[in-house]
């Protein structure tokens, strides 16, 4: 199936390049929605609450690029896809940007045809064994059977790293996250390993959490962001400075609640004024409206107040920002300056 | 001579002993317990261990069942609530009750409608499940699918309505010319359908408001609303489709010949998974683009293509289980190949065919969850995807699994006692 998939999305790479690319903006003004791809379901990051509307921190994004483009954080049409399915919707132009926490490597950036227009979470992949086991380090799981998704990163790392340290393991293929759940509890597995955030979401989901440790190795680089598809560098700017504008507003201070007051008149601080469109016509290069950034911010706040709402520590999910945190404060997040 | 007897026996009984009720060993639930349960030794340690078994399992499972708890709103206040006793969180079931059936973007206000479609199917295929039902429901079960369709997607009644109208032309058109012959009847009705539906075509389009009910996309169906539609449409579609497949891989005209042969052997050398990728991803593709064909009447086309396919094996077989007697016959009343076939070879072919078909059915409603894999919600797609994903119920399994098996079983148990009932029925031999 996913070489299939795969297939797919390079055959429509080579056919639809030139035809599906041009104006995406256009396109999403006249239908006065943005059809934004999401995963069918992971905790945090996107799922449909009791009512039926999506929340997650991926969904922020597409909230975000919506109200820059359109006005209206609502006006977004969710597209579920699945590992498989991801690529050839955007590749189809069913979507017009997918934000469903996939890694940015180089054979999907290059080979399938997209462009990935920043990172919204670093990730990285790591292990979780049960408390009793004993094991404080990765590399004393000589032996251990793992518990692992089929046809993910994930399985190549974990190749690597066992065969790099020397040391010997006996895979437990699952098929999805929700599998493996039930799987390493009954004791199937010694280990389970997938990356860092689902780690801990699967974790808090466990009725005695705290018998149960994440290693402190992470033994790969999974940087997730959104992507649009090659060839419409328009609207491919549009996402990308849309998602600067969430990582500049929490490092300016800019965030939901004060945002319409800064935006109302031009401030001392002329980065946050070009930003909010009170000075110079950084909206207007866009080809979107002069307040593009207030919107995106007063759809769900800055990159930070996200972060805190879906998966941060007051969360089930209580993942620290880490990584994730602003340069400034020792993280990574390091944006292009709005000038 | 007649006290002859009394000087030499010494008592003659005059009068009938009243009758004894048998020995309690060999009667009643004892007799039955003693020849079925403890019969033997062997047959004895088997009842006392299948016994000590369902014990285990009926004590096990009890404090589960009893201990449920059914109104919270997140598991991490199910288990608070429990407090480390044994028991079910089904309030994930009552808390996601319309998720499950419905999926979670179709329009809570609606919801009475696919449920009255559901109460409507019930009424409709009675006069065809059950012949003693009154014949004039036959023309309800025939407006059906339309109401139907009304009543799940919305939009205006016009378009149906239409779609009905095209149909009910070419009815009249096959009679007017079934006469001359079958094939005739069938090219004359085919033409006026589409004609008809093609022309009318601007009615539905002038006025979108007639009788119209808010319009629901495809893609806003869900749940186990979803599986129902799929399963109910794709074997009523492929029912016919498969007999007409069987009796053309036997027909003596080459072409069609091939083509049903190469059409059969394709689906059935396909996993129906497959066929759904192809439906979601690849025909995109071949479309012009722009030109988006509905994703549920994509997966519809696939499914019932590949069940068509296997119900028209059955129906096969049915066909060469036949004496060829009964083809000669039709052959010498004088009926055209048609006649024959209604009146003669197909009543008994597709009595043979019932418990494969029913087979067929039954596997097909089970396979309509694959749709959950090309990302669409139907039972198993909202619980695989946002049920388990949502911070609230991330965790639950036994609840939401046991939830879509006892439905599932429910629906399929049924359809398996229906048609041991129907071989009943229409057993006209003697045995």
């Amino acid at each position: 199936m996913k070489k299939i998939a795969i297939l797919g999305a390079m055959t429509v790479a080579g056919l639809s390049a030139g035809v599906a690319s041009a104006a995406t903006l256009d396109d999403v003004k006249a239908r006065g929605k943005l059809n934004c791809g999401v995963t069918t379901g992971l905790v945090g990051f996107a799922a449909p609450n009791a009512n039926g509307e999506w929340e997650g921190f991926d969904v922020g994004v597409c909230r975000a690029v919506a109200a820059a483009v359109l006005g209206d954080p609502t006006a977004v049409e969710f597209v579920p896809t699945t590992g498989k399915t991801r690529f050839t919707a955007l590749a189809s132009g069913e979507i017009d940007l997918l934000a469903r926490n996939t890694t940015w490597t180089f054979s999907r950036d290059v080979d399938l045809g997209f462009e990935f227009v920043g990172i919204n979470y670093y990730d990285g992949q790591g292990f979780m064994v049960p408390k009793e086991l004993g094991v404080s380090s990765a590399k004393e799981l000589d032996g251990a059977t793992v518990c692992i998704q089929t046809g993910t990163t994930t399985e190549l790392n974990l190749a690597d790293f066992f065969r790099a340290n020397n040391i010997s393991y006996e895979p437990v293929p699952i098929e999805t996250n929700a599998e493996a759940q039930p799987l390493y509890l009954e004791g199937a597995c010694d280990v389970y390993t997938t990356d860092a955030s689902g780690l801990a979401a699967t974790r808090a989901a466990f009725e005695n959490p705290g018998d149960h440790v994440v290693l402190p190795e992470i033994i790969s680089k999974e940087p997730l962001g959104p992507l649009v598809r090659h060839g419409d560098n328009q609207w491919g700017d549009i996402a990308r400075w849309t998602l600067n504008a969430l990582i500049a507003a929490e490092e300016l201070g800019v965030t939901s609640a004060n945002v319409s007051e800064l935006a109302s008149a031009a401030g001392s601080n002329p980065e946050i004024n070009r930003l909010l469109g009170t000075e110079g016509t950084l909206g207007a290069m866009l080809g979107l409206e002069a307040d593009w950034a207030v919107k995106a911010i007063m759809a769900g706040g800055n990159y930070g107040e996200l972060f805190e709402k879906n998966i941060g520590e007051n969360t089930p999910i209580g993942l620290a920002r880490g990584l994730n945190a602003l340069w400034t404060e020792g993280g990574l997040l390091y944006t292009p300056p709005f000038r | 001579m007649s006290d002859t007897h009394a000087q030499t026996v010494a008592f003659v009984r005059d009068t009938m002993l009243p009758e004894q009720p048998p020995p309690a060993s060999e009667a009643g639930v004892i007799k039955w317990m003693r020849e079925n349960l403890f019969k033997g030794w062997f047959n004895s340690i088997l009842t006392l261990l299948s016994i000590f078994f369902i014990y285990k399992i009926v004590s096990g499972a009890y404090p589960w069942f009893a201990n449920g708890i059914w109104n919270t709103s997140s598991l991490a206040e199910c288990r608070e609530m429990l407090d480390g006793m044994t028991g079910a969180c089904f309030s994930v079931l009552t808390e996601r009750w319309n998720q499950l059936l419905f999926g979670f973007t179709y329009p809570t206000e609606a919801y009475w409608r696919p449920t009255l479609a559901v109460v409507l199917l019930l009424v409709a295929i009675a006069p065809v499940l059950y012949p003693k039902a009154p014949r004039k429901l036959m023309l309800f079960t025939a407006i059906y699918p339309f109401l139907a369709f009304w009543l799940i997607w919305g939009g205006t009644l016009l378009t149906p309505l239409m779609v009905l109208v095209g149909l009910i032309a070419g009815y009249f058109a096959f009679k007017k010319f079934e006469r001359q012959s079958f094939a005739m009847g069938m090219l004359a009705g085919l033409v006026a359908t589409v004609v008809v539906i093609w022309a009318g075509g601007v009615i539905p389009a002038a006025m979108p408001d007639v009788l119209a009910l808010q319009a629901i996309p495809s893609r806003d169906l869900g749940g186990f609303m979803l599986n129902m539609i799929l399963g109910t449409v794709c074997v009523s579609l492929s029912l016919p489709l498969g007999i007409m497949l069987a009796l053309g891989r036997q027909s003596s005209m080459p072409i069609i010949k091939w083509m049903c042969v190469v059409f059969i052997e394709f689906i059935r050398g396909v996993p129906l998974i497959t066929l759904l990728f192809v439906a979601n991803v690849v025909l995109a593709y071949f479309f012009p683009p722009g030109s988006n064909i509905d994703l549920v009447l994509r997966v519809i086309i696939m499914i019932t293509m590949f069940s068509s396919a296997y119900i028209a094996e059955v129906i096969r077989g049915g066909l060469a289980a036949l004496p060829r007697g009964q083809y000669e016959a039709g052959d010498s009343l004088g009926l055209d190949y048609a006649q024959s076939m209604r009146f003669i070879i197909l009543p008994q072919a597709l009595k043979i065919s019932i418990p494969g078909i029913v087979n067929v059915a039954v596997g097909l409603f089970k396979d309509t969850t694959l749709v959950s894999v090309i990302s669409m919600f139907d039972l198993v797609g909202m619980i695989r995807g946002p049920i388990l994903a949502s911070t609230e119920w991330n965790g639950v399994y036994w609840e939401l699994w046991g939830f879509a098996v006892f439905v599932f079983f429910i629906v399929c148990f049924s359809i398996s006692k229906y048609s041991q009932w129907l071989e009943r029925q229409l057993a006209t031999d003697h045995r």
